[in-house]
């Protein structure tokens, strides 16, 4: 059986989770609650090989054709 | 203000431009300071570029795109001797990606192959792997025999006689299959009536005997120098699965399938992918960035929603600008059902009422700190 690992699709981009000390420090500099970001869910295929939680913050470092490169958040939530 | 900005620039433009900053310091030779000095003009002319808070990007986002999309509509429903595969393309498919449809009208695959395999007969062997076969395609004659109440299958190939009996097999349970003069018979066990066995008939022409199902043609082409196989019908899953595809390129025209199999931002991705290659076939300029937005805010929820009544109008948290959009009645009446209350804070609302809207230098308001 050949293993297809998802993340290395061209397509999806860089996910990465957030330890709670750099949560708290994303929340604080943008003065956000965390119900404000946009949001991904648990069942995501991306979140399940990185096992996350609901609550945890994702990092997404996109590939953007306007900026090269961007960071975006989301937030794990259940579904 | 700009003063007031850190020193650092790192972080605060985008990486293409600080790419292209050091590039251009690099050929010029410029000196540490007169980079520094280039990179202060950059700046400011960056900040100059960007949106200010409370514009409107959203509703500049609408008119970008719908603009061009009205020109769209008239040259669309034209098929002009169109070789190949036709797919659905122009205004429907532009329709069908802001829809969020579960199923596009043509759903397409276009599969890579990795380096190493990638030659014509690979391709070719691929594609006619896939493609999905049933009983129908792969027989001369099926009739029934009512007086026997059995139905005989003449097979185009002989040879292939044990793979068809082996997929009615696995499909249906009571029945007894046997093989006659090159004949396949198939006998249901028990009585039935002429109308049940025309039944049994209808579903063995429907059964597959190879392939992926949901794969219904397939055509290769060579793109530079590789073979690509295009696929018309989809099915990810199973396509991955062959060991000679690349599963880092492949992709599917259907976002949920994307969205499924690869998460939401590969399924954003292909919002805009898709949205972008769809108005540039049509010959329309519009700039990507409104185009991401609309990817954007059709996966905030981590799900895809649709633009509309169903998805991101309907999901507005004003009850007056939900009333205003589509099927007012309805939403009046659940809001007073329900004791909603609305808030004032989108424009909408604001505008129906004749206050100031919250956009623009509307958008701010006075906050006084006292000394306590």
């Amino acid at each position: 059986m050949k293993k297809i690992n998802i993340e290395r699709h061209e397509l999806v981009p860089k996910h990465i989770i957030l330890s709670e000390k750099e949560r708290q420090e994303l929340l604080e500099k943008y003065g956000i609650t965390l119900k404000q970001l946009p949001k991904i869910l648990v069942s995501d295929p991306i979140i399940q090989i990185l096992n996350g939680k609901v609550g945890d913050v994702v990092k997404i470092i996109r590939k953007s054709p306007t900026a090269g490169e961007i960071t975006h958040y989301r937030v794990v939530i259940k579904g | 203000m700009l003063e007031e900005l850190p020193k650092s620039y790192l972080g605060e433009l985008p990486r293409s431009i600080i790419e292209e900053v050091e590039e251009v310091a690099k050929e010029r030779r410029l000196s540490e300071e007169k980079k520094e000095r280039l990179i202060e003009e950059v700046k400011k002319s960056y900040l100059k570029g960007k949106f200010e808070p409370g514009e409107t990007v959203g509703i500049i986002a609408a008119q970008s795109i719908s603009e061009p999309a009205t020109q769209m509509t008239m040259r669309t429903y034209h098929f002009a001797g169109s070789a190949g595969i036709k797919v659905t393309y122009g205004l429907p498919r532009l329709i069908e990606i802001f829809d969020a449809k579960r199923e596009p009208e043509t759903p397409v695959m276009t599969i890579f192959l990795k380096k190493r395999f990638n030659s014509r007969k690979r391709a070719k062997k691929i594609a006619e792997e896939i493609v999905e076969k049933k009983i129908f395609d792969v027989i001369r004659r099926i009739s029934m025999n009512l007086s026997e109440g059995s139905i005989e299958i003449e097979p185009l190939n002989p040879k292939r006689i044990g793979t068809i009996i082996k997929a009615i097999k696995e499909k249906m349970r009571d029945i007894t299959v046997r093989v006659k003069a090159k004949k396949v018979i198939i006998i249901p066990k028990g009585k039935v009536s002429i109308g049940e066995l025309r039944k049994i008939r209808e579903r063995i022409i429907e059964t597959r005997v190879s392939g992926i199902s949901g794969i219904a043609s397939v055509v290769i082409r060579m793109e530079g120098e590789e073979w690509i196989i295009n696929t018309i019908g989809s099915n990810l899953e199973e396509v991955l699965k062959i060991e000679e595809v690349d599963e880092t390129r492949t992709i599917t025209n259907n976002i949920h399938e994307m969205a499924r199999v690869f998460g939401i931002e590969a399924a954003r991705n292909l919002i805009i992918n898709e949205a972008l290659k769809t108005l540039q076939e049509q010959g329309l300029d519009v700039d990507i960035r409104h185009v991401m937005l609309v990817g954007d805010i059709m996966t905030v929820s981590g799900s895809i929603k649709p633009i509309g009544r169903y998805g991101v109008a309907g999901a507005k948290t004003s009850i007056l600008a939900r009333a205003a959009f589509e099927e007012t009645i309805k939403h009046l009446v659940r809001a007073s059902v329900r004791n909603e209350v609305d808030n004032f804070q989108g424009i909408f609302e604001n505008v129906m009422v004749g206050q100031v809207i919250p956009s623009g230098t509307g958008m701010f308001d006075l906050v006084a700190k006292f000394e306590e």
